[in-house]
């Protein structure tokens, strides 16, 4: 029941082989056993689960039920969830009890699926590796001494260890591929403005977009249905009609144009992970597909770029968390600025501080012209070499990182952690959709796919890894985690 | 562009964030790698290049001049650290 | 040495939306504290701005108002700072492509002359909430400052002007203009007690024949026309005193304080600011087309400076009165209606000014509140015109108007009895009889010499008016009691 994708659970459900209740009761059992370790919620809500989980089986025996009717799946801990606890992962929300719901949570309760909780993630979205949550890390479901990626990890590993089918996360410069390619799921950024950021705690507000992230593009699909499509309380949220985004996955690859960015394949790619990518774009090539290879010439500032204007706006973002209206708060303020710079200082952790830090030093007298307006400059022009490309191919492929998941503790330099990103930054400063898929493993360690398309080509791009998802089973593997060996 | 300990002490104030000596001169040092890393930017001629604040081109929709929110400060009052008769406690503020 | 005083002022106004520039939350003044304050108001994590139609056509009418170029394309920016009263930690603002550009505020100094005041430009941001101080004396809030958020996130438009005034008394005429401007455009209730009109005055003085300008002090939050002159007057003399004892203006903020009628340094706020403006990643540039601007401009309503010179010059309304009657749109449009009802401009304009002013005054009624509607006083005007009634009985009609003791002028003259006889016969009828009921005056009369009997008149003429319970023409019994009178004689 555990290792099915939403589509297998929902014909499931349809023919009877079980409840919603059933299978959620499942779901929440297994948690119960197996996150105790592996960490990868910070909140579980049994009781609203079964509740909704009744209300499907109700809808269901009505004939009132619609592809994702009943169907568990688990939040990033960003967005708001009314009357349930929303924390972004940070000490600063540890007492917050989110007032409404996110757009995304509204429509996905729409949809009729059952949340089964809140899952673990780097605070405020800060982080590569998930080891920045003030919930403590996640774990690797395929590799315990691993990490499992940021800074939805916790949605990523809560996916691949079978707890949970499908999860929501969010993506400002890689947060929901990388973690699908280190935890071996299907992830997806979506166009930015394609998904509603209103109710999603913000960290950069001209890059975040919340994606779906599950274990095959189909149900990414069935996701992003549910999801997308305009919303009047986000002013960045576009106007455009909604596809049914399953309705391309049959079409045949041939003639289909892949460009490999030469960039993506440069020095610190480790040659186990190329080894897999290259093999996975064979693949490709054997469904029908050309190959060439393209440049992305200003791939190499991006991460310069993103850790100006993304720190930048979280520090402007962040200014809100002062004590006062909600969330964490110093115990006995002497004074109004005791009372901000300790609750500050009390509330968030290490990483946000240190964005806090330069996006306030950046922005500030003297520095705004030298790297805000510079870092934007280059923005566009990063923006540019993804529109040049797509003139001469259709998506462009490559890994989705340089390597396999890393140990956990491994980099201790924030630098170095940026630097993991290589592959997925400019995506976001670009605004367009991207995807991980599942393309092998380097020992344990599974490795991603990234599928990248030009803005609002989302049908495309869960076709083109839905055909692969076809011809492959690496997105069928799943970790043997210890009750199971037992 | 170096970044010196009163860089960060003046961040950290603008920011509200309160620091211990032994942090600050720990985020001298981060802060200082980032920013070279940053630096990097400067190398690239933008000379002409319009910057780019959002990745589309799109323009700000316009809401209709309605009221649609009801009061919920009850509702919104739960998660406040400290209220009185309705209204949001802080240390008070010296004009 | 002589000086001379520069001032430049920059004029927040709340703008008069129903909701708030960036939420559907409600702008109505002095609800319970934080019950207007939805969750954007509170910059609930998560939350996202959606900008306000009514707020951006109503700067843009201003802009229009005042001639300024209106930009196709203007940005919103986040001004950073922490306040309690400010739940984002940053305002939502313009910093560097405003709503309105550089246009000109035309004022009108005591002397009738009139002088332009460019405006920099104007710009759309929120307002901030309040704080309260002192409001308990007990309990936990004790010693606490308390926050309202009602305000938080309704529209201003702050209008920065050039520093082209030279004069306290020029700077009030300003914001008079401004004033003036934005009631008549209807964007703002102008409601200067309940802060929908704010001020801060930039001011400096420099020496008589200098170009440069002097360092200059900003007095923050000037709230009425009057403390803008005294906060200038007091600024105005510390700064040459300052400057003439030989020592230098500081550069900073100062608070005007009304009761010791003095500004002094808001210490607390020195501390250099850096607001680290950067454009707003949740808000997209608004860009308003030449169609949307045309048909704003289209439906412009006549403005004061437009309305005076029309006043004056196709109603050949004196300069004064055209200036008295344009002063607000709510005179004006008053005036205009009297005039259109009763159909005579001077007539309307003397009794708007005369009789209705008056009795406005006495009460302390301002001319929204008049119980005498602006039909009403037009179709008594018209009685007087076309003789229905004459002076002294129009004067008791717009008494029982005001009274409330009727629905219009024609029911009072109806139901009193007050419409004027102007039939011969009927006059002629009374004067016979007053005639023959004072023989010792007429005797009086008969024996006066010629050119004294234009005074003795006046007993007849009351006479018979009282006879006539008023309302007989008092011309026709003037001339008719002359001829029966020298017939006597």
């Amino acid at each position: 029941m555990h290792d099915k994708t939403l589509a297998e659970l929902t014909r499931s459900l349809d023919a009877g082989d079980f409840s919603s209740r059933e299978l959620t009761q499942h779901l929440l059992g297994r948690i119960d056993r197996l996150d105790g370790e592996l960490n990868s919620f910070i909140t579980v809500t049994h009781e609203q689960a079964l509740a909704a989980a009744d209300a499907a089986d109700a809808a269901r025996a009505a004939g009132k039920a619609g592809t994702l009717t009943g169907l568990p799946l688990a939040l990033k801990d960003i967005f708001c969830t009314q009357d349930v606890k929303t924390t972004a992962g940070s000490r600063m929300l540890d007492s917050f009890i989110a007032p409404y719901d996110a757009t995304v949570v509204e429509k996905l309760k729409a949809a009729g699926t059952v949340s089964l909780g809140k899952t673990n993630m780097d605070e405020f979205a800060m982080g590569s590796s998930n080891e920045n949550s003030h919930y403590g890390p996640v774990k690797n479901p395929w590799d315990f001494t691993a990490v499992p990626g940021g800074s939805s990890g916790g949605s990523a590993a809560a996916v691949a260890a079978g707890l949970v089918p499908a999860a929501i996360g969010t993506d400002t410069g890689g947060s929901i591929r990388q973690p699908a390619a280190f935890c071996g799921i299907t992830g997806l950024k979506p166009t930015y403005g394609r998904v509603s950021r209103y109710g999603m705690i913000a960290y950069a507000s001209s890059l975040d977009q919340a994606g779906p992230m599950a274990r095959s593009a189909e149900d990414c699909a069935l996701l992003l249905n549910a999801m997308a499509g305009h919303d009047l309380r986000d002013s960045t949220c576009v106007q455009r009609g909604v596809p049914d985004y399953t309705e391309e996955l049959g079409t045949a690859l041939s003639g289909l144009k892949i460009g490999l960015p030469s960039e993506y394949f440069g020095d610190g790619l480790d040659p186990q992970v190329e080894a897999a990518v290259r093999e996975a774009i064979k693949v490709f090539e054997s469904l029908g597909a050309s190959v060439r290879e393209v440049s992305l010439p200003h791939t190499h500032y991006a991460i310069p770029a993103y850790y100006v204007i993304a720190p930048a706006e979280a520090s402007s973002n962040l200014s809100r968390y002062d004590g006062v209206r909600f969330g964490h708060r110093c115990a006995n303020p002497v004074d109004l600025i005791d009372l901000y710079k300790r609750s500050r200082a009390e509330g968030f952790g290490d990483e946000v501080k240190r964005r806090i830090l330069i996006g306030t030093h950046t922005l500030s007298e003297g520095f705004f012209d030298a790297y805000y307006k510079k870092a934007q400059q280059v923005r566009r022009l990063i923006r540019q070499d993804f529109l040049d490309a797509f003139e001469e191919v259709d998506v462009l492929m490559g890994p989705a990182s340089p390597t396999p998941a890393f140990d956990l503790g491994a980099n201790k330099d924030p630098v170095q952690m940026y630097l993991q990103d290589i592959y997925t930054i400019a995506i976001n400063l670009a605004g367009i959709p991207g995807m991980s898929v599942p393309a092998g493993f380097v020992g344990k360690r599974p490795v991603g796919l990234q599928i990248l398309g030009s803005h609002f080509t989302e049908s495309r791009l869960l076709n083109v890894a839905h055909q692969f998802q076809l011809a492959t089973d690496w997105h069928r593997q799943r970790p043997a985690l210890a009750e199971e060996n037992a | 562009m170096a970044l010196e300990h009163a860089d960060v002490q003046r961040a950290a104030h603008l920011a509200r964030l309160g620091l211990t000596d032994d942090e600050a001169a720990r985020y001298v040092d981060d802060l200082g790698r980032i920013l070279e890393m940053v630096d990097m930017l400067q190398a690239l001629d933008t000379e002409g290049v319009a910057p780019l604040a959002h990745p589309l081109d799109v323009t700000q929709r316009l809401r209709a001049d309605e009221v649609t929110e009801r009061d919920q400060r009850s509702r919104f009052q739960q998660c406040a650290p400290a209220v009185e008769n309705g209204l949001y406690l802080v240390p008070r503020v010296v004009e | 040495m002589q000086w001379e005083t520069v001032i430049g002022l920059e004029v927040h106004v709340q703008l008069a939306t129903r909701s708030k520039i960036f939420s559907g939350a409600s702008t109505a003044f002095g609800a319970e504290p934080n019950t207007q304050a939805c969750a954007v108001d509170l910059g609930l994590p998560g939350v996202l701005p959606v900008l306000n139609e009514a707020a951006v056509a109503m700067a843009v009418k201003f802009g229009l108002a005042i001639h300024a170029e209106i930009p196709e394309v203007s940005v919103f920016d986040r001004k950073n700072y922490f306040y309690p009263d400010l739940p984002k930690g940053y305002q939502t603002s313009q910093m560097y492509q405003p709503i309105v550009g550089a246009g000109v505020v035309e004022i009108t100094l005591e002397d009738g002359t009139t002088k332009p005041i460019r405006v920099h430009h104007a710009h759309l941001e929120e307002d901030a909430g309040k704080s309260l101080h002192e409001l308990f004396s007990s309990g936990k809030g004790h010693g606490m400052t308390g926050i309202d958020l009602n305000r938080a996130g309704t529209p201003l438009l702050e209008i920065v002007s050039e520093p082209d005034m030279r004069s306290a008394k020029e700077a009030a005429a300003y914001l008079k203009a401004i004033h003036s401007i934005v009631t008549y455009l209807g964007i703002s209730d102008g409601n200067m007690a309940e802060g929908s009109m704010r001020c801060d005055v930039n001011v400096s003085v420099r020496p008589k024949g200098q170009e440069a300008f002097g360092t200059r002090a900003e007095i923050k939050n000037v709230n009425s026309f009057r403390f803008v002159e005294r906060a200038i007057a007091f600024e105005v003399e510390r700064q040459i005193e300052l400057l003439e004892d030989g020592g230098k203006v500081v550069q900073e903020t100062r608070l005007f304080d009304p009761e010791r009628d003095e500004t002094r340094s808001m210490r607390t706020k020195e501390e250099a600011n850096d607001y680290r403006y950067f454009p707003c990643p949740d808000l997209l540039p608004v860009v308003l087309d030449k169609a949307y601007i045309d048909h704003l401009r289209d439906n412009l309503p006549e403005l004061p400076a437009e309305k005076r010179a029309r006043f004056e010059n196709e109603l050949g309304l004196s300069a004064y009165d055209a200036s008295v009657l344009s002063a607000t749109r709510e005179m004006a449009d008053y005036f205009d209606e009297v005039r259109e009802v009763c159909g005579d401009a001077k007539q309307a304009a003397n009794w708007v000014q005369g009789e209705l002013a008056g009795a406005l005054n006495r009460e302390n009624l301002a001319i929204k509140d008049s119980p005498v509607s602006a039909r009403q006083l037009g179709e008594l005007v018209a009685r007087v015109l076309d003789d229905t009634i004459n002076g002294k009985a129009a004067k008791q009609v717009f008494q029982a108007l005001w009274n409330g003791q009727g629905a219009s002028a024609d029911d009072i003259i109806e139901a009193q009895g007050l419409k004027q006889v102007t039939d011969t016969g009927a006059i002629e009828a009374m004067i016979d009889q007053v005639i023959a009921d004072s023989p010792a005056q007429v005797a009086q009369y008969r024996d006066a010499e010629p050119d004294k009997r234009g005074k003795m008149i006046g007993y007849f003429v009351g006479q018979v008016m009282k006879a006539s319970r008023g309302t007989a023409n008092p011309q026709q019994v003037n001339e008719l009691l002359k001829q029966k009178l020298d017939a006597l004689c």
